[in-house]
C-alpha cells in the first residue's frame, strides 16, 4: 500500500501518478475463512479492519453483493454527532465521534471529518426547556454541549429565518460543537483499503444466496460465487437486514423505508454548521464542495425502492426555505433515498442473532452513517470474542424482550 | 405522488393514507400467562417482506381501516379490500 | 470578430433590441436569444471558468447540455446564482457575471492554478491535508469550491404556484416526433397535454430547410393549430423533471426571468417520451478550450439565434449527421473543414479562442470547432420511471429498452435519427400502438476515449475530469461506474453527466478492455435540470405551515386584551392585560384561588364512542377499568401503548350504557382519533362500536375557583348545583339560552371546577354571560401560563411534560389496574415486562427548595455520584403565588420511595439542593376539590 502523504503527492504528481497502488485488491474468495461479514458499507468494512487491527484476525473476508460502499454508506446526508439523550446511546455514539477524530491518520484516508458543530434549534419556551434538559443529559454523559440563545443561534447560521413572519420563532438551540460531516465514500474507501492492508479480502459482486448450517449453527454462505465456510458470520446488510434473517429463520422488529436526501447546486460557503429545525423536520448542511446536504423525514411507506415521492420532497425543501428564506432561487441538483432499517426504539442492533454462529449489526434506521466506526469496533468485539463489549451490551435484541428500549426517537427530533 | 385505492373512496393521493402495520398480527389473549418472548414477538416482530407485501392501511379522509397489497420493491399497488372482504 | 449574428431567419426578434452586461462589459442582444448566444454573437468567447482548474470555458452546447457557461445574473436588484447561459432567456438590463472567476472569466486570477494540475488529480485531497488537521485547509477548500454566491437577501415577491394537473396523453418534447405525437393523440380524442422546454417549439425542426413540404414554423403552427383545436393544452417553457411512482410527473413550467417556476403535479394515463438525443463531446486533448462547440449546439445557434458561432469551422464528426451540418453551417456563410476524427489523433489549438486544430503532423487554421462524437438519447425520465435501457451496437447508444407501464419512446430518444421514421413512430404512439426500433440510415464510426493517449483530455468539463483521471481511477480499482463516479467527480456536476458520462464509461470500458454495456450506467435521478428549491415551497409556507388552530372565542380573548400563543398547535391566551407578564399571571393564579379563573378549553378533544360494545371497547383502551363507570360519572384515566407507556391523558364520561365520551389533550386528537378507529376495526366488531370526533363541534368554558358555584348560579340554569347533587367528577346536561350543554364537575386546578360546553356558535353568549357574572365576583379570564401554575401546585401532570418516552401509569402513582384489572386492555402484558419491574424506575416526585431560593431550572437534572450521574430531571417548575415559594414536578429514580430525601439538582455546570416531596403541594386532602 503506497503510503498517502502530501510527501508522495507531490512525487507522484511528477511521475503522472503511475506509482499509486491500487485501493484494495479484488481477490477471489477462498472456501473459507476466520470470520465472514456480510456487508461491504461502512460498518461491515470498518468491522473487518478492526477485527485486523484489534483483534488480530486477518483471516477475514467481507463479502458485497453490489460495489462496496454503494448502500446507505454512499447515500446519507454525512452528519456525524453524539447529541443524544441516554448514557447508553452517548456511549455508542460518542466513541464513533472519538474514533473519527482520529480517523484520517489511522486510515492514512483523508475522511474530511469537519467538526463544524451541529445546532438543533428550540421555537419555543416549552422547547428551550427541553434543549436544557437535552444539553444537562449531555454534559452529564461527558459529550460537548451548549445551550444558546437567539442571538447565539443567529451569530452560528445568519441565513436562518429571524423574521416577523416566521411560523416558528427561533427562541435558542442545543449547540454540539464537536459533530460535524465527514465525506461518506472516503469512510467506506478509507476503511476498505486499510483493511485490505491488514489482509482482509473484499469481494465486491458476491451475493450472499443462503447460510450454510450443520447442525442448527452457521458454519458459513452460500454465495453467487461458491460456498464460503466461516468460523463466525457477521451481517451488516443496512436495508437488508429483514431479506438476510429469512434465509436464517430468525425473526428481525425492523421495518425497512425509504429515506430521502438532496443536494443543492454548489454554492461558495454560505454555511458553517449543520442545523436542524424540528419543526420543518429538515436539517442542512453545506458540502466541502459547495452544494447544500439536505434532510428529513421518512417517507412512512414499507420501501425497498431507493427512492422516494413528491411529498416528501416538498415537505422536506418547504421546511429548508422556511429555515432559510435566503435559499428559494438556489436550486435542486439531485436528490436519491436509501433504504433504512428502523426498529421500534430506533436504536441498533449489535450482538447474537439467535442463530449460533451468526451476528447482527443492524437497525441503524436513519443513524448509520456516524456510527460507522463505533458500530465496526463494537461488532469486531462481538466477533473476535462471542460477547458484548459493554457499550454494545445495551442494544443487543435481547432488549425487546425485557423492555429495556432506548427510545431516542422523541429525544432527537427527527427520525435519526 | 403514489395513488392507494381506498376501498370506499377510491383512487386518492398517497397523503391521506397512514401505514398502520403488517397484515395478520393478532393479539394474544392477555388474560392469560404469555410469556415474555411472545408478547416480544407480537409486539416488535416483522416480516418487512421484499417484494410482494400485505398491509393495513388507514384511509384518514374516511377513517376506514382496508388491506393492501403492494410490491414493497417496486412501488406499485396490486389491489385493495377492505378488512371484512379479508377476514371471509 | 470571430462569430456574428447572420441574417438568416430566426426565431429572435430583431425590432427588439436587448441591453446587458456581461462580467461589467455592455453588449447588445434581442428578444429570443439567450445570454449564451447573444455573448457568441457579439464575438465573447468565454463565458466561464471550470470548477478546478480555472480554465477558459465557453459554452459547448446551446441548451441544457451545456456545463460551462454558469452565470450570475441580476435583474431589478434580485441575484440569480447558478444560472446556464445557454437556457437563460434575454431580458433588458440583465447584468450578468461569471461564477467562480475573479474578477471576470477573461481574466481570473486563479487561472494560474491550472499549472499545479498534475497534482491536483482526481482524488488528491484523499491523499493529503491530514497533517496537521483537516481544519487546517478545509477553508480554503471550501473557498476555492462552489460556483455562485448567494445574496443573503430574502428574494422578496420570488414565489411558486403549485398545482395538479391532469391529462390522458403527457408528451414530453415538442419536436417533430413530440407535435407528430401530441396531434395523432388529440385528434384520437385523448386529452392530450404537451410540454417542452424551449420557450418555441420545434427542436431541431428549425435547422431544416422544410418538413413534409412546409417551412417549419408553418408545419409547426399547422400541428400547434391541428392539436389545440382539438382540445389539447401546450406547454412551452415547461421541463419535465422527473418521473415518480405510479405515472406522476413533475413539470416546472417556467415564467419571466426572475420568477420561480410553477410546479405541475401531472398525473398522466399515458406517457409519450419525446425528449430527443444530444451530441456528445470528442475525446481529445485540450478539447475544453473555449470555442469547442457541439456540432447540433451550432446548428442551434444558427437555427433559433441566427448566430453563426465561427468563420472557419472545423467539423470533427464520426457520424452521418454531419453532413446536414456542414451544408446549414456553409450556406450561412463558414468556412466548414470536414475532418475525420479517425485520421489521427487531435489537439486543439489556442487559449482563450481557437487558434486551430493539429492532427497528426498537420495543422488547420481554425477559429472554431465543432464536434459530435455520436448522438445520446435523453432516457432520463425513462430511467426515472423504472424503464430499461438496451445497449445498441449500432448505434453506440443506450436505448429505451423494457417500456415502464404507460410510457412509450418515439424519435430521437428511441434511436430514430431519421425524420420520416421519427413522424411514424410518433404518430403510432400517438394513436396508443408502441413502435419498434426501426432501421436507421444514421451510421457512425465508434470514437471513443483512448487510454494512455496522449495530451490533456477531458471528460467532465466542468469538474475537471480528464482521461487521466480515469486512468488513474482504474489504476487504484475505483472501476465500478459508481466508484469511477464519486472518486473522479465526473458526472456530478451541475449537468450531471450529460455530456460527461458516456465518455466516462467507454474510458473506464477501454481500460479494462471491457465492453462500455458491461461497465453499466449510473442512475439517472431527477430533477432532469436544476430547478429552484421555492418551486417545491410553494404554498407550504408562512402561516400555512401546519397552519394554527384558532377558538370560535378569539374575539372574545383579543377584545378582553389577550397576549394569544401558540400551544399545542392552537392559537391561545397565554395571559391577559398589557404589562409584564409574570405578573399579570401570578395575578391571574391568585384571582383563580380567591374567587375563580374563567377559561377557554375548547380545544380540548371531545371523542365520542357509542354502541353495544362501547364499554368493553372503552374498557380495553384505557389503562384504568372504565367498566365500573355510571352513567352521568366521570373517571380520569390513561391511554396506553401496547408497550405499556402513557400516550395520553384525560377523562371519560359516560353519558348512558352505551355511550362514552373521551377526553384526550388538545395535540393529540387525531393520533387517539385513529388509535380508536384502529382498534375499534381491526380486532373489535365494527358494528356495534361508533366512534365519532366532536371536538370542532363543542366549545367549553371552565369556571374554576372556590366561587365557581355562585358563578355559575347567576346564569340561572335549570340544575341543581348543590355538593350533594353535583358532586366531583359527575355531569348534568341541561341548556343555556335553549342550547344543550353539558357540564361536566372535573378540575385541573385542584379547586371547585365546572366545564361548560355548548356548540361553537353559542360560544360568546356562554363566555359574555360567564364574565358578566364572574366580574362582580371578582372572578376574570386567565390564560394558559396560570392554568399551568394551578395544576402544578396540585401535582397534576401534562403528558410529554412531566412524562417521558419511558413513563408508565405506575410511574404517577397509578399502581393499581396494573396489578387488580383482570380484563385486558392495550398495554397490559407490557407493563409486567422486566423494565417494567426495575426499581429504580423514574417515578413522578414534587421538588422542594429551601426558604427564599429561587426555583429550579426545568431541565435541570437531579444528580448523584461522583462524577455526577443523571437520575431524573426537573419537569415543571414554578414560582407559586398561591404558596408564596416555588413548586416543582420531576421524574426521579424510585422517587416515590424517596420523599424527605435531599437531593443535589445540576444545571448546565451549577449545583443546588432540593427535597423529594409529594407532588401535591396544595390542599392535598381535596378539600377544595370536593367543595
Amino acid at each position: 500500500m503506497t503510503r498517502y502523504s502530501a510527501f508522495n503527492l507531490l512525487r507522484e504528481g511528477l511521475r503522472g501518478h503511475t506509482g499509486w497502488g491500487k485501493a484494495w485488491r479484488s481477490p477471489a474468495p477462498k472456501s473459507s475463512y476466520d470470520a465472514v461479514i456480510i456487508g461491504a458499507g461502512g460498518h461491515g468494512l470498518a468491522t473487518a479492519y478492526y477485527l485486523a487491527k484489534n483483534h488480530g484476525l486477518t483471516n477475514v473476508a467481507v463479502l458485497e453483493k453490489g460495489w462496496l460502499g454503494g448502500g446507505n454508506t454512499g447515500r446519507n446526508t454525512t452528519v456525524i454527532r453524539s447529541n443524544y439523550f441516554y448514557p447508553e446511546s452517548a456511549a455508542l455514539y460518542d466513541l464513533s465521534v472519538r474514533l473519527y477524530e482520529n480517523l484520517s491518520r489511522d486510515l492514512n484516508y483523508n475522511v474530511m471529518f469537519s467538526q463544524r458543530g451541529m445546532v438543533v434549534t428550540a421555537h419555543s419556551d416549552p422547547e428551550m426547556e427541553m434543549a436544557a434538559r437535552q444539553v444537562n443529559a449531555m454534559r452529564l454523559n461527558g459529550v460537548d454541549a451548549e445551550l444558546l440563545d437567539r442571538d447565539q443561534v443567529r451569530k452560528l447560521a445568519p441565513l436562518l429565518n429571524f423574521r416577523p413572519d416566521m411560523r416558528a420563532p427561533i427562541h435558542g438551540g442545543v449547540l454540539q460543537p464537536r459533530a460535524g460531516t465527514g465525506r461518506h465514500d472516503a469512510v467506506a474507501w478509507g476503511y476498505a483499503r486499510a483493511a485490505d492492508a491488514l489482509g482482509v479480502d473484499i469481494i465486491q459482486n458476491c451475493e450472499v444466496q443462503d447460510f450454510i448450517m450443520e447442525a442448527g449453527r452457521c458454519v458459513g454462505v452460500h454465495t453467487s460465487q461458491g460456498d464460503i465456510r466461516a468460523g463466525v458470520v457477521g451481517a451488516a446488510v443496512a436495508g437488508h437486514s429483514s431479506v438476510i434473517a429469512k434465509m436464517a429463520r430468525y425473526d428481525l422488529p425492523i421495518t425497512s423505508y425509504a429515506l430521502q436526501a438532496f443536494v443543492s447546486e454548489p454554492l461558495k460557503p454560505v454555511l458553517d454548521t449543520v442545523v436542524l429545525c424540528p419543526p420543518f423536520g429538515t436539517y442542512v448542511s453545506q458540502s466541502d464542495k459547495g452544494g447544500l446536504v439536505i434532510g428529513g423525514g421518512l417517507d412512512r411507506i414499507p420501501s425497498y425502492g431507493q427512492r422516494g415521492n413528491l411529498p416528501v420532497q416538498e415537505t422536506v425543501l418547504a421546511g429548508l426555505v422556511e429555515m432559510m428564506p435566503a435559499l428559494a432561487s438556489v436550486k435542486l441538483l439531485r436528490h436519491w433515498a436509501g433504504i433504512v432499517d428502523v426498529t421500534p426504539d430506533s436504536s441498533p442492533i449489535i450482538g447474537p442473532s439467535g442463530v449460533d454462529g451468526l451476528y447482527l449489526n443492524c437497525g441503524w434506521g436513519t443513524g448509520g452513517f456516524k456510527a460507522i466506526p463505533a458500530g465496526g469496533y463494537l461488532f469486531a468485539h462481538v466477533l473476535a470474542t462471542g460477547s458484548h463489549h459493554e457499550i454494545s451490551r445495551p442494544f443487543d435484541r435481547s432488549r425487546f424482550v425485557t423492555g429495556h428500549l432506548i427510545d431516542e426517537g422523541a429525544a432527537s427530533g427527527i427520525a435519526h | 405522488m403514489q395513488i392507494f385505492p381506498c376501498p370506499f373512496c377510491g383512487p386518492r393521493n398517497e397523503t391521506e393514507f397512514h401505514f398502520a402495520g403488517e397484515l395478520g398480527k393478532v393479539r394474544p389473549a392477555t388474560d392469560e400467562k404469555i410469556a415474555a418472548q411472545d408478547w416480544a414477538t407480537y409486539l416488535y416482530a416483522q416480516r418487512n417482506d421484499k417484494g410482494l407485501v400485505r398491509e393495513v392501511w388507514i384511509h384518514l379522509t374516511c377513517s376506514e381501516l382496508f388491506v393492501m397489497e403492494r410490491d414493497s420493491e417496486t412501488m406499485k399497488v396490486l389491489g385493495s379490500r377492505s378488512l371484512r372482504e379479508d377476514a371471509q | 470578430m470571430t462569430s456574428h449574428r447572420t441574417t438568416r431567419v430566426a426565431l429572435i426578434d430583431r425590432s427588439k433590441p436587448l441591453r446587458f452586461s456581461f462580467d461589467g462589459k455592455e453588449y447588445q442582444g434581442y428578444e429570443g436569444d439567450t445570454l449564451a448566444s447573444a455573448l457568441l454573437a457579439n464575438g465573447v468567447r468565454v463565458m466561464g471558468r471550470s470548477f478546478k482548474y480555472h480554465r477558459p470555458r465557453g459554452p459547448w452546447g446551446a441548451w441544457v447540455d451545456d456545463p460551462n457557461a454558469i452565470i450570475t445574473v441580476t435583474l431589478n436588484g434580485l441575484s440569480f446564482p447558478n444560472c446556464p447561459a445557454t437556457t437563460t432567456p434575454l431580458v433588458e438590463g440583465m447584468r450578468a457575471r461569471a461564477v467562480n472567476a475573479w474578477p471576470s472569466a477573461t481574466f481570473d486570477i486563479k487561472s494560474g492554478l491550472d499549472v499545479f494540475h498534475r497534482w491536483l488529480s482526481a482524488g488528491f485531497y484523499y491523499k493529503t491535508f491530514m497533517w496537521p488537521n483537516w481544519h487546517l485547509f478545509e477553508p480554503m477548500i471550501r473557498k476555492m469550491a462552489g460556483l455562485g454566491d448567494i445574496s443573503r437577501d430574502v428574494p422578496e415577491g420570488y414565489s411558486a404556484d403549485q398545482v395538479f394537473d391532469h391529462c390522458e396523453v403527457l408528451v414530453i418534447g415538442g419536436g417533430a416526433a413530440g407535435l407528430a405525437a401530441a396531434r395523432a393523440a388529440a385528434e384520437a380524442s385523448r386529452g392530450v397535454v404537451l410540454v417542452e422546454d424551449h420557450p418555441v417549439l420545434g427542436g431541431g425542426l428549425h435547422q431544416m430547410a422544410e418538413i413534409e413540404g412546409l417551412a417549419p414554423t408553418d408545419w409547426i403552427a399547422e400541428q400547434v393549430s391541428a392539436i389545440t383545436s382539438a382540445g389539447g393544452r401546450i406547454l412551452t417553457a415547461t421541463t419535465a423533471f422527473g418521473v415518480y411512482d405510479h405515472g406522476l410527473v413533475g413539470l416546472a413550467e417556467n415564467g419571466p426571468f426572475g420568477t420561480a417556476p410553477r410546479l405541475h403535479r401531472m398525473r398522466a394515463d399515458r406517457i409519450v417520451l419525446a425528449t430527443g438525443a444530444l451530441d456528445r463531446p470528442i475525446t481529445f486533448a485540450d478539447n475544453d478550450r473555449p470555442g469547442v462547440i457541439a456540432v447540433d449546439g451550432a446548428c442551434e445557434y444558427l437555427a433559433r439565434y441566427g448566430v453563426l458561432v465561427g468563420s472557419k469551422i472545423a467539423l470533427v464528426s464520426n457520424n452521418s449527421l454531419a453532413d446536414a451540418a456542414e451544408v446549414l453551417l456553409a450556406e450561412a456563410g463558414a468556412k466548414v473543414l470536414r475532418l475525420n476524427p479517425h485520421d489521427g489523433p487531435m489537439q486543439a489549438l489556442g487559449g482563450k479562442r481557437i487558434k486551430g486544430i493539429a492532427q497528426g503532423a498537420k495543422r488547420h487554421d481554425v477559429d472554431t470547432i465543432i464536434a459530435s462524437g455520436g448522438m445520446t438519447p435523453l432516457v432520463h425520465l425513462w430511467r426515472h420511471a423504472g424503464g430499461k435501457l438496451n445497449w445498441c451496437e449500432t448505434r453506440q447508444a443506450f436505448l429505451p429498452g423494457a417500456a415502464p407501464d404507460g410510457m412509450v419512446a418515439v424519435g430521437a430518444v428511441n434511436g430514430a435519427f431519421d425524420l420520416d421514421v421519427s413522424l411514424s413512430e410518433a404518430r403510432a404512439a400517438g394513436n396508443g400502438k408502441s413502435p419498434d426500433l426501426s432501421p436507421t440510415s444514421y451510421a457512425l464510426t465508434p470514437l471513443w476515449p483512448d487510454p494512455g493517449s496522449k495530451g490533456r483530455q477531458w471528460i467532465d468539463f466542468q469538474h475537471d475530469v480528464t482521461l487521466k483521471d480515469v486512468e488513474l481511477a482504474a489504476r487504484e480499482n475505483y472501476v465500478s461506474v459508481e466508484h469511477l463516479k464519486r472518486y473522479t467527480t465526473l458526472g456530478m456536476a451541475s449537468d450531471q453527466g450529460k455530456t460527461s458520462n458516456m465518455a466516462g464509461l467507454a474510458a473506464m470500458a477501454a481500460v479494462q478492455g471491457r465492453p462500455l454495456p458491461e461497465v453499466g450506467t449510473t442512475t439517472f435521478r431527477p430533477p432532469f435540470v436544476p430547478v429552484p428549491l421555492e418551486m417545491y415551497h410553494g404554498h407550504h409556507g408562512k402561516q400555512l405551515w401546519h397552519p394554527l388552530k384558532r377558538l370560535a372565542l378569539e374575539p372574545q380573548h383579543r377584545a378582553a386584551g389577550a397576549a394569544l400563543g401558540e400551544y399545542g398547535g392552537w392559537l391561545r391566551p397565554g395571559w391577559y392585560g398589557k404589562g409584564e407578564a409574570k405578573q399579570l399571571i401570578h395575578q391571574e393564579v391568585l384571582t383563580a384561588r380567591g374567587s375563580a379563573g374563567i377559561f377557554d378549553a375548547s380545544p380540548l378533544g371531545t371523542i365520542e364512542v357509542m354502541g353495544p360494545d362501547a364499554e368493553t371497547f372503552v374498557n380495553f383502551i384505557y389503562y384504568n377499568t372504565i367498566r365500573t363507570l355510571k352513567p352521568g360519572h366521570i373517571r380520569y384515566g390513561f391511554m396506553l401503548t401496547e408497550g405499556g407507556i402513557v400516550l395520553d391523558d384525560g377523562v371519560i364520561t359516560r353519558l348512558d350504557q352505551n355511550r362514552f365520551v373521551i377526553s384526550c389533550s388538545s395535540s393529540h386528537v387525531d393520533s387517539v382519533r385513529t388509535h380508536l378507529e384502529a382498534w375499534r376495526q381491526d380486532g373489535n366488531n365494527p358494528d356495534r362500536i361508533f366512534v365519532h370526533d366532536q371536538t370542532q363541534h363543542w366549545a367549553t368554558v371552565t369556571i374554576a375557583g372556590p366561587k365557581a358555584r355562585e358563578i355559575l348560579a347567576a346564569l340561572a340554569l335549570d340544575v341543581d348545583l348543590s355538593a350533594k347533587a353535583f358532586p366531583h367528577m359527575t355531569l348534568q346536561e341541561t341548556h343555556f339560552e335553549e342550547t344543550p350543554m353539558r357540564i361536566a364537575r372535573v378540575s385541573f386546578t385542584g379547586d371547585l371546577s365546572f366545564e361548560l360546553s355548548v356548540r361553537c356558535a353559542k360560544a360568546p353568549a356562554l363566555w359574555e354571560a360567564i364574565v358578566k357574572a364572574g366580574q362582580a365576583l371578582g372572578a376574570a379570564p386567565i390564560g394558559i401560563e396560570a392554568l399551568s401554575i394551578l395544576r402544578a401546585e396540585k401535582g397534576y401532570i401534562m403528558v410529554g411534560k412531566d412524562t417521558d418516552g419511558e413513563t408508565m401509569p405506575h410511574d404517577l402513582g397509578f399502581g393499581v389496574p396494573r396489578l387488580k384489572k383482570s380484563a385486558a386492555f392495550i398495554g397490559d402484558r407490557s407493563l409486567h415486562c422486566d423494565k417494567a419491574n426495575a426499581t429504580n424506575r423514574k417515578t413522578l416526585v414534587g421538588l422542594s427548595v429551601p426558604m427564599g431560593a429561587p426555583p429550579l431550572a426545568t431541565g435541570a437534572h437531579l444528580v448523584d455520584g461522583t462524577p455526577p450521574r443523571s437520575q431524573g430531571y426537573v419537569t415543571s417548575s414554578y414560582e407559586s403565588p398561591t404558596l408564596g415559594r416555588p413548586v416543582a414536578l420531576g421524574l426521579v429514580e424510585n422517587g416515590a420511595a424517596r420523599i424527605g430525601e435531599t437531593v443535589s439538582v445540576w444545571h448546565l455546570g451549577d449545583i443546588r439542593e432540593a427535597t423529594i416531596c409529594a407532588p401535591c403541594a396544595f390542599d392535598p386532602e381535596g378539600e377544595r376539590l370536593h367543595a
